[in-house]
């Protein structure tokens, strides 16, 4: 942990945002966490996407649970809402506040063992209501904040920093997203940004449940030989599947692509991504093939990354529940609650 | 790019904004830490081995430095440099015990330096520890040259010149006043070692326009009109005064006429302000005295009636500006006649040497200056060395005292035989201030703080007489909010690229998106493909070998590094740690030993 207060000094040829602000200004407090954190990382690249989606600060929600992971909301974007809820119960806390306000961009951030171990049942249901949310995962493979205890997504044959060696298998968030129904699923490193930067963007703008899992290495528990989370390990078995780009509505497709190499996605909002394929025949857009392709990446100890999934044809949560567009949090409460001669008269059509 | 080669001193010297700026090489942000620390004759010490005169340049300086200081990069206005300076001077405590002294056993060597400006004395300050016998000749009855005689004493008062030239003079030096050399071939008669000239520029330059001769006691060369302000022979100026030209030499003189019971003085620039020569600072000073400043008037003719000098007549300008802000085209569209009672022509200065015959082998160009090695300053005479404004032209106090240091390994080099131009190289030292964890040698908390600024003496009072002077000088307790403005830039940031592991956490947390890991490039390419993009060719990018996992680079833009130390802070490897950057600068006493760095560092513990 540091105690430097981080400079006020800003770049002098700063860009700005369409809202006039810097990326500085989509900062948080000085990072407690280890030095070299691949968490701290994921935070740089969430500031910069948030920034470059001119994202106002106060119109966005941050969840977690409990963990290192978990902690990062503190370190990005200052002026927004947040709530740090009990461990691996941030989906239950982001469902009621995206009930109640439907209006803001809610981004979740978790670990895999916040999600994986302790929260694995209230990740699926979140899935399976489809709450229009981001959901990362810090997925360093052990428990950081509890001094390093293998979690639920470390790999079989994985060793602990003494050596012991990982017995149980571990739990793919990517296919359980898939097998849950998730419209958005990715998986990418704290280390490429170039690779999570436009996929938080895309995560943010499309409208239902969007997951990354982000292999975000713990320097001091996890970062070793032997582990299949460390730095090196990630490096070297990296397979990006699908490289996304994200465009915003108000801004041109630049890139040049060539014939047949890449696919444009509109989402809701007008923006695009558009998926390029790097390896070989990969549909992202194919649920089943997209499995098993993941199984069998898996086998062969490969990270696959990437939009590994996508749909936008699914209802999130409020279209299914039928609720009104206005986030029932800005109607007068006479309305929302308009007494007992009113509950009385809808009981009595029952009748 | 190939990576950089940080031990040549050239890298991080530059890195050294200030310092690099400084013709001295002062070692700024080591006496700014100095100061900080309540210790002000250190600081003083420190100054005065690099730039002599701590005092008068706290005051005067030409202070090259501010505008090249990084934190006017960072919030617009750099660190009061030059003021931090005169707080060293005004509280430093007593120096003489640690003063560098002649030795009793001299070397048996005699230089003789014409003229006792700053040129001459900063080279007697350099040989006389060396066992030199060094005999000035100065024309005037007093020594300081322009400091003396044309530096009003509103801005440089005449107690701090004879203290700071004492402290030279004093280890011995023969100092002859009221000697002109009328004839060099005479004083090589005499059979010096060497001779160094540091003799100026002394001549100001004429207006020769129409009505010119015809009232001359009314019209002044600027120069000259100071100087006779500063022997007292001249006490008074009439109600309206023009000052043609509007360089520091128009400053001083607009000021000084305010003094001497000008009511209405006016400047008059034949060009728009972007071409102005003197300090912003000089005008600022000027205008806050309510001298007038009118651009765009070009001289026309002095305008004489009865023989009695009534005015002026200025053809007025106009220019048309290319993006650059260069002159494209100008024209006149009239012409304006303004009333005065004096003009004082400030339009620069020349060098004259008609005392130097041109038959003895020190060889003068086609403008009839003398040519001058710009490294040795030794002219076409071997054994014969110019310095200051004798050298190259009018320049200022800093780069004279340079001149001085660098004549001064000459001469010795000269005086012992062996080639002037074969030089020791400068040296340079780093050192980590890691102390522990979070814990660095260094106040690296960036101060948000604006520049301070100078009080000054009241428009009431100033005026009451010619030498109160105006600036005031920080205190104590303002010097130390001024001081934390410093990014102290000679703490450098290194790497070592086989400790990286590439987790980007430096990357991160850089309040000014300094770094970046990246494929490499040439630097063209580099430059644009930054975190935040180098668009600052003047500074340097610090480009690594190749990082051990995925064969990138790391690139630092060295341009608005605010050197904060979190980079370090962060890094989970040190593959960044903070150095301190000591440049060894070589001088006249150093060719007897070579300079250690190490020792350098160390001896001012900064
Ligand atoms: C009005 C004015 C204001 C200035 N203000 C500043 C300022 O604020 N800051 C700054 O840094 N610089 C300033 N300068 C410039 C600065 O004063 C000069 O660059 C500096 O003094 C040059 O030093 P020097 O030793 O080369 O020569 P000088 O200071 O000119 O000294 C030369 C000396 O040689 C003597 N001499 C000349 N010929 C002979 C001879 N034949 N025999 C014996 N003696 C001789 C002269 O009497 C004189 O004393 C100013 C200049 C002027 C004109
Ligand atoms: C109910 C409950 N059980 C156990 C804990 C102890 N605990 C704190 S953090 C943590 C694991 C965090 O792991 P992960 O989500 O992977 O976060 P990381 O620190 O690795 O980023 C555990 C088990 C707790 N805080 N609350
Ligand atoms: S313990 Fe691991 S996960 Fe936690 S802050 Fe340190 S490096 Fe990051
Ligand atoms: S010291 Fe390091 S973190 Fe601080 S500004 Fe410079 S490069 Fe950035
Ligand atoms: S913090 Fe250190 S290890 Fe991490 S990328 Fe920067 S220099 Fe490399
Ligand atoms: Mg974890």
């Amino acid at each position: 942990m540091s105690f430097i207060t981080k400079p006020a000094a800003v770049h002098p040829r700063s860009p700005k945002n369409e809202l006039g602000l810097t990326i500085r200004d989509y900062e948080g407090g000085m990072s407690t966490l280890c030095a070299g954190c691949g968490h701290d990382s994921v935070t740089g690249a969430i500031v910069q996407s948030v920034f470059e989606l001119s994202i106002p600060p106060h119109r966005m929600a941050k969840l977690s649970g409990i963990g290192c992971s978990s902690k990062t909301p503190a370190y990005f974007v200052r002026q927004s809402h947040g709530f740090n809820t009990v461990h691996g119960r941030m989906p239950s806390v982001a469902t009621g506040a995206n009930a109640a306000n439907s209006d803001l961009w809610y981004i979740g951030v978790s670990g895999d063992g916040d999600t994986l171990s302790i929260g694995l049942g209230q990740f699926c249901h979140a899935i399976r209501r489809n709450l229009n949310m981001l959901y990362i995962i810090e997925n360093n493979g052990v428990y950081g904040l509890t001094k390093g205890q293998f979690s639920a997504s470390a790999d079989l044959g994985s060793k602990a920093k003494k050596g012991a060696e990982n017995q149980q298998p571990p739990i793919d968030p990517c296919r359980t997203a898939i097998s849950m129904g998730a419209g958005f699923v990715a998986r990418s490193f704290s280390g490429d940004k170039q690779q999570l930067v436009p996929l938080i963007k895309a995560g943010l703008s499309h409208k239902g449940f969007a997951v990354i899992d982000v292999i975000s290495p713990c320097v001091t528990f996890n970062d070793h030989e032997g582990s299949t989370k460390s730095y090196e390990y990630t490096r070297q078995h990296f397979h990006p599947a699908l490289h996304a780009d994200y465009v915003r509505p108000s801004e041109e497709i630049r890139t040049q692509y060539n014939e047949g190499e890449a696919m444009p996605v509109t989402l809701h909002d007008g923006s695009k991504i558009v998926l390029r394929k790097v390896a070989g025949e990969y549909d992202p857009t194919d649920r089943a093939s997209v499995y098993s392709h993941l199984e069998r990446s898996q086998q062969a100890g490969e990270i696959v990354t990437g939009l590994l999934y996508y749909n936008d044809g699914l209802k999130e949560m409020h279209d299914v529940t039928n609720v009104v567009d206005q986030p029932l949090s800005t109607i007068d409460h006479s309305v929302l609650c308009p007494g007992n001669d009113a509950l009385q008269a809808l009981q009595n059509v029952w009748r | 790019m190939q990576p950089t080669d940080i031990n040549n001193p050239a890298y991080f010297h530059k890195v050294v904004d200030c310092q690099k700026g400084c013709p001295a090489h002062t070692d700024v942000p080591g006496y700014i830490r100095l100061i900080a620390q309540g210790r002000f004759t250190d600081a003083y010490l420190l100054n005065r081995s690099t730039n002599v005169f701590p005092g008068i340049l706290g005051r005067v300086c030409d202070r090259p430095c501010e505008p090249a200081c990084r934190r006017g990069r960072i919030d617009e206005k750099p660190v009061a440099i030059c003021r931090l300076k005169r707080v060293a001077a005004d509280l430093s405590g007593d120096v003489a015990d640690r003063l560098p002294k002649a030795p009793d056993q001299k070397n048996g060597k005699r230089v003789a330096m014409v003229g006792a400006g700053c040129a001459s004395l900063a080279v007697a300050n350099d040989l006389m520890p060396l066992g030199y016998e060094v005999v000035i000749y100065e024309a005037q009855d007093t020594p300081g040259g322009l400091m003396r005689m044309n530096i009003p004493s509103f801005r440089l008062p005449g107690e701090v010149l004879d203290e700071e030239i004492a402290m030279i003079v004093d280890m011995g030096v023969d100092l002859r006043l009221g000697t002109k050399v009328e004839s060099m071939q005479s004083l090589l008669d005499e059979g010096y070692d060497a001779v160094f000239i540091g003799s100026g520029a002394p001549k100001g330059k004429n207006l020769d326009i129409p009505g010119r001769y015809d009232d001359p006691d009314r019209i002044h060369i600027g120069i000259d009109w100071l100087e006779s302000i500063a022997f007292d022979h001249t006490d008074s100026i009439g109600e309206n005064v023009l000052i043609i030209g509007v360089g520091n030499t128009a400053m001083d003189c607009c000021r000084s006429s305010l003094r001497l019971g000008a009511k209405s003085v006016k400047v008059m620039a034949r060009k728009p302000r972007s071409f102005f020569k003197a300090s912003e600072w000089e005008l600022e000073d000027a205008e806050e005295e309510n001298v007038e400043i009118i651009v765009n008037h070009s001289p026309k003719n002095f305008v004489i009636e009865g023989g009695k000098l009534v005015g002026m007549t200025f053809e007025l300008m106009e220019y048309d500006l290319d993006d650059d802000g260069r002159i494209r085209d100008q024209r006149v569209t009239g012409e304006t006649v303004i009333p005065c009672d004096d003009v004082v022509l400030a339009i620069g200065q020349d060098n004259a040497f008609p005392w130097i015959e041109r038959d003895i082998g020190i060889e003068f160009d086609k403008w009839d200056v003398p040519v001058v090695d710009p490294v040795t300053y030794e002219s076409d005479r071997k054994g014969v060395f110019f310095g200051g404004d004798a050298a190259f032209g009018p320049k200022n106090i800093i780069w004279a005292v340079e001149h001085g240091h660098q004549a001064a390994i000459s001469i010795h080099k000269h005086c012992h035989g062996e080639d002037v131009a074969d030089r020791l190289a400068d040296g340079m030292h780093l050192s980590s201030v890691k102390m522990g964890i979070h814990e660095w040698a260094y106040s690296n908390y960036f101060d948000a703080a604006e520049r301070r600024l100078v009080p000054h003496l009241s428009l009431k009072e100033r005026f009451k007489r010619l030498d109160l002077e105006v600036e005031l000088g920080f205190d104590a307790e303002v010097a130390a909010t001024e001081v934390e403005r410093c990014l102290n830039c000679d703490i450098q940031t290194v790497f070592t690229a086989s400790l990286c592991i590439e987790c980007d956490a430096c990357i991160d947390v850089c309040p000014v998106k300094c770094l970046t890991m990246t494929a490499n490039g040439d630097e063209a390419d580099l430059r644009t493909r930054l975190t935040a993009p180098a668009e600052n060719p003047e500074q340097d990018l610090y480009v690594s070998e190749s990082l051990p996992q995925t064969a990138r680079v790391m690139v630092k833009d060295e341009d608005v590094c605010v050197h904060c130390g979190l980079c370090a802070e962060r890094c989970p490897t040190a593959a960044w740690d903070m150095q301190k950057f000591t440049l060894a600068v070589p001088y006249a006493i150093d060719e007897k030993t070579p300079p250690d760095p190490a020792q350098i560092a160390k001896k001012w513990g900064t």
